[in-house]
């Protein structure tokens, strides 16, 4: 005979909307070995968390049942509880009434009914379980980042400076990620270059940190502590190891018509290339698209003119294992491509460019080395800024990209600076919350910069009358003076949604981590957990956890950092004591769990002539309890019988 | 009244469990039938569960693992995909509509996906009635 005692949570009202908790509570008591049953508001809060203690204590309870959110928010809350109390940790059992019954189902009858099913389960388990000693496993004090724009950058410096190893894995040939190719940042108009190269040039310097370039991971095993990482090594052509960055073969090479991906193609690079003059690490990669030798099978000028004999042809992707205890995931973000919304005509107009295009016409190592001239090699006269291109926009994605507002006053204000034209403002709502924001919105107005209350609907270049001879139009319907305009400019300005990278849930996937119904990353908890994931030991920073601008990505980016800190800065960590073991005089020798298991944790006595397992290998999955035929394999706190025990109880009601 | 079926989902700890909360979070609305019991992989689901879950009344039995090639212990769905394929022409065997047992591959970024397995599997069971091959009465039952 046990004693069970059932707390059932209201979780304000995210339960108790929709299950009538106090009626679980008293179905509850009923059941066999239930001595109390109660409801509270919040259990997870300090009063509820005291309210189980004293009720283990005054009832004397042996067993204790929450029914509140998912085990996988706050079984370990919970299990402190228990062990406060002094009750063995492993006693508990939590029934997820929230987001498996009462965010699921609206009909308030079915829901309670369900949470009594769930809780009826719960009971007949329960009653069950026994308790289990801890084990604990030594914890890998290094650490990857996955992602080397700024957000990757930031983490990898702050955990370095703690003198924790960092791995720090790029997918293309320098870190810097897109702060890289922005001119100026708003709202403080900081060169971005002047805030970032230092930063870049400080992870190149750092002993700490490993840079790990035209790298990426392709498989994650392992559990938090000791994760066992696969990064593959893209084949650059050129051995760094000897290279010392003369860059002579890229000066040399004669494969000059690659559109640079760095200049958003509005500039030009050779075959062999460091994507920008600050590129780090300056040592240059060969692209096997437009590499004349790859296409052709003759030229190699490059290995000629290389006195470091760095040059290798015949390199090919290599596989490193790379063992750490935490991973932050920085991968950021992709622009979204605009060709597809043909009514504003990217792609088909000249004059009409993306807004990453607009920075590297800005900057002064960009393709017009910062002069402000169009395709056709003119000055602009008048440009319209079209914001909100994807975004807020139900047909492409319903979210706010966040940082669009504000770069499109800071295209204006530079455009002011640096042209005499004519700018215009198409927004459907200006966004300036962050700091210093608010004041810039106010500085531009003052620039006579023109403001138009509405979305553009189309980009034409039909005309009408004379006036608009040449020009593109956008035509756009003015909702404060409820008017239909068409503005001749010679220049649009899209700025498209900022999306996950196209292949984020294919990532999602190697780490284990969940996606948004945008396929952005998705946080544990958006409040109470935003770093972490429901993988333990994998955090998030930056935009590929969703939109946001450099001030939140950098403050997310040491909140990662600290994060991952409190996993590798531990010498130990607690594992779960759910192991398998042998019961000698059931086992048949057979050696199936031998065969199967992929840790080596099971072994033959040969002696005995029976298996053994060797628990600290053990990780727990019960795979080998199931093709035990004899039954001789125990797989605790998932036994059999309180499997059984268990569909007993949902299956009853 | 009209049948409501009772079904038994089993969800591995770390995809489709996780995946399940996901569709909560989220407030993707499924049918209530389906009562889910957590065990660590898809490999640890002995045949004897599923038989044991029809005996005790279910009308369908669901069980969710990993995607192939994701599983958190490498390849336990690998061992379950056979298991489950196995016990599933037993079942056959044994005279029960093979439909009612369904195995699916649900990631813990899938949280849509899972709402609609549980909403096509409990339109299935509720047109297949209720089950009785395997259910053991409850006053014969010791």
């Amino acid at each position: 005979m046990s004693r069970i005692g059932v707390f059932v949570c209201h979780c304000g009202s995210n339960i108790a909307k929709t299950v009538r908790v106090d009626d679980v509570a008293e179905f509850a008591r009923d059941l066999p070995d239930v001595v109390m049953a109660e409801s509270y508001k919040f259990m997870c809060s300090t009063p509820g968390q005291e309210l189980i203690q004293e009720k283990i204590k005054e009832c004397n309870l042996d067993r204790v049942i929450v029914a509140a959110c998912s085990p996988l928010m706050h079984e370990k809350t919970f299990r402190k509880v228990l062990e406060n109390a002094g009750l063995n940790q492993y006693l508990l059992t939590i029934v997820n009434i929230r987001e498996q019954c009462s965010w699921v189902i609206e009909d308030m009858d079915k829901a309670t009914a369900k949470a009594k099913a769930l809780v009826n389960g719960a009971v007949h388990r329960a009653r069950l379980l026994d308790s289990l000693a801890s084990r604990f496993v030594d914890v890998n004090s290094e650490v990857m980042i996955v992602g080397g724009g700024i957000a990757g950058i930031q983490a990898a410096l702050e955990l370095a400076s703690t003198g924790k190893k960092v791995y720090l894995v790029e997918r293309s040939p320098t870190i810097g990620g897109h702060m890289a190719q922005f001119d100026k940042t708003f709202p403080t108009l900081d060169c971005s270059a002047c805030i970032l190269t230092p930063k870049m040039d400080a992870v190149l310097q750092n002993p700490n940190i490993e840079l790990m370039t035209s790298c990426e991971v392709t498989e994650v095993k392992g559990f938090v502590g000791n994760f066992d990482v696969t990064v593959k090594q893209k084949a650059r052509y050129v051995d760094h190891d000897k290279c010392n960055g003369c860059l002579t073969c890229v000066e040399k090479c004669p494969a000059g018509k690659g559109l640079s991906e760095f200049d958003e193609g509005l500039g030009s690079r050779k075959a062999i290339y460091i994507p920008f003059p600050q590129s780090v690490p300056q040592k240059p990669v060969i692209d096997r698209e437009t590499c004349i030798y790859f296409k052709k099978g003759k030229c190699r000028l490059c290995e000629k003119v290389c006195e470091q004999d760095a040059i290798d042809f015949e390199q090919e992707d290599t596989y490193h294992d790379v063992k750490v205890g935490a991973i932050i995931v920085a991968t950021g973000y992709s622009l979204m491509d605009t060709k597809p919304l043909v009514q504003y005509g990217y792609g088909k107009y000249p004059g009409v460019y993306h807004s990453l295009e607009v920075e590297r016409l800005f900057n002064s190592t960009g393709p017009t080395e910062g002069k402000v001239v169009m395709r056709n090699g003119e000055e602009p006269g008048s440009i319209a800024i079209l914001h909100c291109i994807g975004s807020r926009d139900i047909n492409y994605h319903e979210y706010c990209s966040r940082v669009c507002c504000m770069y499109a006053l800071k295209f204006a204000h530079l455009f002011k600076e640096k042209t005499s034209a004519d700018v215009y403002q198409l927004y459907i709502d200006m966004r300036c919350f962050g700091k210093g924001y608010e004041e810039f919105y106010n500085r531009v107005l003052a620039e006579n910069v023109k403001f138009v209350r509405g979305k553009a609907a189309r980009v034409t270049d039909v005309t009408g009358s004379p006036e608009e001879e040449g020009k593109l139009i956008v035509e756009v319907e003015d909702t404060l003076s409820s008017q239909f305009m068409r503005l001749p400019v010679d220049m649009v300005v899209l700025a498209p949604a900022m999306e996950p990278r196209a292949d984020a849930v294919d990532v999602a996937r190697i780490f284990n981590i969940g996606v948004d119904k945008d396929r952005f990353f998705r946080e544990k908890h958006p409040k109470l957990d935003p770093l972490s994931t429901t993988t333990d030991g994998v955090f998030l920073a930056g935009t590929c956890q969703g939109p946001k601008d450099i001030p939140d990505t950098v403050a997310q980016a040491i909140g990662a950092a600290a994060e991952a800190l409190t996993i590798v800065g531990k010498k130990q960590l607690e594992l779960e004591a759910a192991t398998v073991y042998v019961d000698p005089y059931v086992c048949c020798g057979c050696q199936n769990c031998v065969r199967v298991c992929t840790y080596s944790a099971p072994s033959f006595d040969i002696e005995k002539k029976v298996s053994v397992i060797n628990e600290v290998l053990c990780k727990g999955c019960g795979l080998c309890a199931a093709s035990c035929p004899t039954g001789a394999i125990i797989a605790r706190h998932f036994t059999n019988d309180q499997f059984i025990g268990e569909m007993e109880g949902l299956m009853e009601f | 009244m009209e049948f409501e079926p009772k079904i038994l989902g089993i969800a591995c700890n770390w995809c489709t469990y996780t995946g399940a909360d996901l569709a909560g979070t989220t407030r993707i609305q499924y049918p209530h039938n389906v009562r889910v019991a957590r065990v660590m992989c898809s490999s640890r689901i002995n045949p004897a569960f599923i038989f044991r879950a029809f005996q005790l009344g279910a009308d369908g039995v669901l069980v969710g693992g990993c995607e192939p090639g994701d599983c958190h212990y490498s390849t336990g769905n690998y061992y379950a995909r056979r298991r489950l394929a196995i016990t599933r022409k037993i079942l056959e065997f044994a005279g029960l509509e093979p439909e009612r047992f369904r195995v699916e591959w649900i990631s813990a970024s899938d949280g849509i996906k899972f709402a609609e397995v549980v909403k096509e599997f409990t339109e299935e069971i509720r047109a297949l009635g209720p089950q009785t091959k395997f259910k053991v009465k409850k006053d014969i039952e010791t």
